[in-house]
């Protein structure tokens, strides 16, 4: 019987989990289009519904009767599957962070994470990095120069900063001792001054920029410079597989705004003890859509980077930054 | 123990399915009518030009084997991460073995730098 | 009851993942297409990644993936992406000889392991971290405890044979640019 009660546990978590995150995402492409708007002293999309918010489904249909064009020279299986390896990678991230804590219903505790599993963090680098196919093989499968290089830039770009990204949060990792995502945010518990963005700021800046990298956006836009490489990897893709790119994309930016969250902002934990009768995921949400907002705006106010100049910030910059933190910080623990 | 795995496994499907639905569904639900023009690469406008295929800069290589080196020795310093705390009773042995090999490591940097593997030109 | 229904279940997935395991590496090496191959080649990786996971070592799965899996593959991918396959796959060249000494091979290493399975029983040693007190500790910690005591050594000389790659793919690229100068 409890075996019965954990799949529906299971199978009813990972469907909540799958339709916000498909909410969340198709909302994610009218707020970035709308602040960027007003950002640039536009409106942004405001005709489909009030305020352009019904923008997003008629975006979805638009994209479903849209021509399904697999070009001449590609390879067609792996045109197929490229945009399908990015969307489950980047939805794949969700399924372990922790989103509240524990729940009691019906009688049963529930956790509020798909999967607590002991290497939380590790199964997001390793998914994260093996989204990194998808990119490459939508540039090379649809045989065209503009989507090779584009592909090939953000990889060799996406595995720089990996580098980083990685180094950045050990810090992190030793102060809380394990690798489980709820563990690291019980470790935060009890007040905002032990969330470990104060006691880890340097590795907080470099998780988002490396992030921001990873993520290909601004100011590292570079695999789909307009001005040079037309529009990137996804040059030849149409239809519904170039919306699977782009709403992979966005799940991703969500993604890392969530590991960030419960990394660095201590998860589902309010900023004081006496705030704590407002339930965990209202927390999150708020700190997420805090991140989230600035990975629009800043969309909206940086200059996009050349490309020696990436590589240079990456392996030059970042990743000895990087190493000194994790040194600095493991002198002091060990004083201490 | 291994629930949580299932979980995963669970979630992972999920999204399989649905990439695979949406891919599948405007496959049927899109128009298609394909012309010669149409199915050739894009190129803004103009005729393509020559084999997609090219010879790439090796610099594209040397970022790759540097990522699967640095990659390897981070793998290493995440388990020496979780166990640092729990090892006071080592005093700084503990660290000394990890100063030990992020040293070998920046040695390694260094020589990568100033060979000028990192330069981008 | 409910212990069966696991136990079977556990069962049926482990025959799932071996049969992708083995599937995705016949297919890497009958395929044509040298991109194709390092893509099954993943799925390889990913299966094996899956059972390392119903070992219980986590850890290991989870690093097979990020270097395997990520690192390896995505150099080799670079490498492999940039062939010219219309050349590779209109030559349609038939290695009979290759085939057949390697499918003779095949065959006697599959019949050696085959006789191993049969006639021993295969239990390894059971050490001082029994699978209960790893998933009691964690499985990340208890794998940096023994890493960093009873393996020290094996650990730094690991960092030096990296360093050694380094070197290697340094001396590699320049010796290349150098004759083109």
């Amino acid at each position: 019987m409890e075996l019965v009660y954990f799949l529906i546990e299971v199978v009813v978590k990972s469907i909540v989990v799958f339709a916000c995150l498909m909410l969340t995402v198709a909302y994610l492409t009218w707020a970035e289009r709308k602040i960027l708007g007003h950002v640039q002293v536009r409106y942004g999309p405001n005709r489909v519904g009030p305020f352009g918010l019904l923008q997003p489904f008629a975006d979805g249909i638009k994209a479903f009767f849209k021509e399904d064009l697999i070009p001449g020279r590609a390879d067609k299986v792996c045109f197929v599957i490229a945009p399908m390896i990015v969307i489950v990678s980047a939805i794949s991230l969700f399924a372990v962070i922790p989103f509240g804590n524990k729940l009691v219903l019906l009688g049963r505790e529930i956790k509020l994470v798909i999967a607590d599993v002991d290497i939380g963090i590790l199964y997001i680098f390793g998914l994260a990095s093996l989204g990194e196919y998808g990119v490459v093989l939508g540039g090379w499968s649809s045989g065209n120069k503009y989507g090779l290089t584009g592909a090939l830039r953000a990889a060799a770009m996406m595995i720089s900063y990996e580098v980083a990204l990685g180094l950045s949060i050990i810090g992190v990792l030793m102060i809380s001792q394990t690798l489980r995502l709820t563990d690291i945010v019980l470790g935060q518990g009890g007040g905002f001054w032990h969330w470990n963005v104060f006691l880890q700021p340097v590795a907080f800046v470099l998780y988002m920029v490396c992030g921001l990298a990873e993520l290909s956006r601004t100011p590292f836009d570079m695999p789909e410079a307009e001005s040079e490489l037309a529009c990137g990897f996804n040059i030849e893709y149409s239809s519904m597989k170039f919306a699977l790119f782009f709403m992979g994309e966005y799940a991703h930016m969500v993604a890392v705004c969530a590991v960030s969250v419960t990394l660095f902002l201590g998860g589902w934990q309010p900023p004081i003890p006496a705030l704590s009768f407002i339930p965990g995921v209202v927390w999150f949400l708020i700190k997420l859509v805090a991140l989230i907002f600035f990975c629009i705006w800043e969309r909206g106010t940086f200059p996009r980077l050349r490309y020696d100049q990436i590589m240079y910030f990456g392996w030059k910059f970042l990743f000895p930054l990087a190493l000194i933190n994790l040194v600095v910080t493991a002198i002091v623990l060990a004083i201490r | 123990m291994l629930y949580g795995y299932f979980a995963i496994l669970v979630y992972i499907l999920i999204a399989l399915g649905f990439a695979g639905f949406v891919i599948l569904a405007s496959h049927v639900v899109g128009q298609r009518k394909s012309t010669a023009t149409k199915l050739s690469p894009y190129e803004c406008g103009m005729p393509t030009i020559g084999p997609t295929l090219r010879r790439l800069p090796i610099r594209y290589y040397i970022i790759a084997m540097l990522f699967l080196v640095f990659d390897i020795e981070i793998v290493f310093i995440y388990p020496w991460a979780v166990i640092y705390r729990s090892f006071k009773g080592f005093g700084f042995f503990i660290l000394g073995e990890m100063l030990v090999f992020v040293g070998i490591l920046i040695i390694a940097y260094i020589y990568v730098w100033r060979k000028g593997a990192l330069e981008w030109e | 009851m409910a212990e069966n229904v696991v136990m079977l279940f556990q069962w049926l997935v482990f025959l799932g993942i071996a049969l992708v395991c083995i599937f995705a590496s016949i297919m890497v090496i009958s395929n044509k297409n040298p991109v194709h191959c390092a893509l099954w080649m993943v799925l390889t990786f990913l299966a094996t990644a899956g059972l390392y996971v119903m070992l219980h070592s986590q850890f290991i799965a989870i690093v097979q993936v990020i270097v395997y899996a990520g690192a390896i593959m995505m150099l080799i991918l670079f490498v492999v992406m940039l062939l010219d396959l219309e050349v590779e796959l209109r030559s349609r060249l038939k290695f009979l000889y290759s085939k057949a000494i390697g499918g003779f091979f095949a065959v006697l290493l599959m019949l050696g392991i085959f006789y191993a399975v049969i006639t021993r029983v295969l239990k390894g040693n059971v050490g001082s971290f029994t699978p209960e007190k790893v998933s009691a500790m964690g499985n990340v910690k208890a794998v940096g405890k023994v890493l960093f005591t009873d393996y020290l050594f094996p650990f730094e000389v690991a960092s030096i044979l990296l360093v050694v790659g380094i070197v290697g793919a340094v001396i590699m690229s320049k010796r290349r640019e150098a004759r083109k100068e």
